[in-house]
Formats: C-alpha cells, sequence, structure tokens
C-alpha cells in the first residue's frame, strides 16, 4: 500500500503520496508539484538543499521546506 | 575575470567589471513585459531582484527570468523584507542556490513609513554574510561612521540613500553624500530616493560610482522612456564629473570678449 508524507511547505501543510516501494525525494515533490527544478530553490529544515542532490535528498513527514525563486524587487 | 577594456570607463565591483553604471530594480512594474523592455531600455547590466516562496496554486505562472535573461544581466539578490541576520542569510543562501553566486545587495530596513536603513540590524547581517562568503553591497543611512565601519568589514560596496525608497524626492544630501565618499575606497552607491533623470545625474556628478533605482522608472507615466532617461543622465552625469565643473562665482563674467567692440 502506498504510502504518503505531510509536509509545511511554504507555511502550508501538504500531504504526499511516497512512490510504491520508495520513498518521496525533493525531485520528486517538485515533479508533483510542477515545478521547473532549475527555477527555484528549496530550503529544508532550514538547510539548503543543493539542487544537484534534490533526486536523492528523502523527505520525511514533518519536514519544514520553504521553495522560492526570483520575483521583481528593488 | 576582468572584462574591462582599455581606455572604456567601467567600473568594478568585487572583480566583476560593468560598463553600465545605472543598475536597476525590477520590482513594481505593471507587468513582467514591461519589466523587461524597461530593462533593456536602461542599459543596465545588474538588476536587483528579490526572493520570495513559489506560489504553490499557479506552478506555471511565468517568472522572471522568462523575461529577464539571467545571463544577459547580473542578478543582484536583495533581503528586502528580511528583518533579523538570520532571515537575510537564508534568503540570500537561498538565492545563491538559485543562481549560484556570491554578490548580493543586503538590506536591512525599519518600519514603514520611511524604511529607513536599520543600521543595527544591517550590521549583524552584514557580519554573518561576509562570513558566509558572501560579496555584499549594503544599503545604509548616509552616517559616515556606519559606512566606514562596513567597508572595514568587508563590504564590496556602501549604497547610501538620497532620499526614503520609494519616494522619489531627489538627492536630499549631497553633501553628506560627498563627505562619505571622501573616505570609501569600495564603489559608493546612492541607493535610494531618484525620483528623475536629473537626480540620477547630480549623483553621478559628486562623483558617485553609480546608482541604484527601482520606482524613478517603474513609477513614472512612461516607464520605458524614463529608463532610457536615467541611462542618459547617468553617463551625462559621469562625464561631467569626469570632466570637472567651472568653479561657482558670485557675479558675472561675461561670455563674449569686451575688447574689438565697434564704437
Amino acid at each position: 500500500m502506498p504510502g504518503s508524507v505531510t509536509l509545511t511547505l511554504n507555511g502550508e501543510t501538504r500531504v504526499f503520496e511516497t512512490p510504491a516501494g520508495g520513498t518521496l525525494s525533493v525531485l520528486g515533490m517538485l515533479t508533483q508539484l510542477e515545478l521547473d527544478a532549475r527555477k527555484v530553490a528549496v530550503e529544508r529544515n532550514e538547510e539548503i538543499v543543493p539542487r544537484s542532490r534534490y533526486g536523492e535528498t528523502a523527505l520525511a513527514s514533518g519536514d519544514v521546506l520553504e521553495i522560492v525563486h526570483f520575483i521583481g524587487g528593488g | 575575470m576582468d572584462g574591462s577594456i582599455a581606455g572604456e570607463d567601467t567600473w568594478t565591483v568585487a572583480g566583476h567589471t560593468f560598463r553600465s553604471r545605472l543598475i536597476v530594480g525590477t520590482g513594481r512594474y505593471k507587468d513582467l513585459e514591461e519589466t523587461g523592455a524597461a530593462i533593456e531600455a536602461s542599459g543596465a547590466e545588474i538588476v536587483t531582484v528579490a526572493v520570495r516562496r513559489v506560489n504553490l496554486s499557479d506552478p506555471k505562472a511565468p517568472m522572471l527570468q522568462d523575461y529577464v535573461d539571467p545571463k544577459k544581466y547580473t542578478y543582484l539578490p536583495n533581503t528586502a523584507g528580511c528583518h533579523t541576520a538570520n532571515e537575510a542569510v537564508r534568503t540570500l543562501r537561498l538565492a545563491r542556490e538559485a543562481g549560484g553566486w556570491n554578490l548580493v545587495k543586503l538590506e536591512v530596513l525599519g518600519p514603514p513609513p520611511l524604511l529607513y536603513p536599520d543600521m543595527q540590524g544591517t550590521f549583524e547581517a552584514a557580519t554573518a554574510l561576509i562570513k558566509d562568503g558572501f560579496q555584499v553591497m549594503v544599503y545604509c543611512a548616509d552616517d559616515p561612521i556606519a559606512a566606514k565601519r562596513l567597508e572595514e568589514m568587508g563590504c564590496v560596496a556602501i549604497m547610501p540613500l538620497g532620499a526614503p525608497i520609494g519616494s522619489g524626492l531627489g538627492i536630499q544630501n549631497p553633501a553628506m553624500i560627498s563627505m562619505i565618499m571622501e573616505h570609501i575606497t569600495v564603489p559608493y552607491l546612492v541607493d535610494a530616493g531618484v525620483g528623475t533623470a536629473s537626480d540620477a545625474a547630480i549623483a553621478m556628478e559628486l562623483g558617485c560610482t553609480a546608482v541604484l533605482l527601482n520606482s524613478a522608472i517603474a513609477h513614472a507615466k512612461d516607464p520605458i522612456k524614463m529608463a532610457k532617461a536615467m541611462k542618459l543622465a547617468v553617463e551625462a552625469g559621469r562625464l561631467a564629473h569626469l570632466a570637472g565643473r567651472m568653479p561657482r562665482r558670485m557675479g558675472a563674467d561675461p561670455s563674449s570678449p569686451l575688447a574689438g567692440l565697434i564704437r
């Protein structure tokens, strides 16, 4: 039976399905969110997740994530 | 690499060399298309950007990078909205991961309505950022002691305000801007208060290395035209500074010779 993880994402609680027989990675989360991994940056529990490690960084219930991008500013 | 060309009037901050002496913000435009067009017209090579949460309910919304190409412009991420050193460091670490650079604009602001630089917060954040390997261009009060201290700490550019952010009041403190400049050796920019082209020219005539502005273009009736005006004003002000203005005198001095008049 597929499991799920509950994350706090940009301040909101979100539930993600974990892939059968595996864990949810940062890359998997971004894919489910339909976000372009090249245009965002991810912080997990106040630590940067390097883009090169999105695929191997596993997420667990209770993780607090920030996903940001550049917007117009002065 | 230093891309300067012999004889060309370039400036260098933390090892990066630029031709344009106008840095523009990317905020407060009507839409991203106008942002891109105004920045193009300004001739700027550096643009300031903010770091914010992605809108998860609209993941396909157009992004700034689609209109302002990071390969063409140097993105200078800012810390707008950060009130503590920790928030500033986290924000810029994310920016570094999103863009892969260390050159950043630090601004720690006090409350509205003035959004005046919070210098205690600025010092704390600058300390943390420099320790973390960032090259910090710092927005600050027009305070000579604070400016010198920020330079000594290792900030790579000192950027006092000419007037409150977004006020468009012009350079309200030309004497202090000049006096602080005397003691600063890193690039020195006016970073807030410019309202129209003559204000940018004044900052450059005073001898500033460059000018940073946003609202003066974004809130003009025709931002594209004002962007072009700012480009020309910064170039004109720079040339006037290099040319050296004539001395002021309390009285007239005729431009036409008095000798040889007919009688």
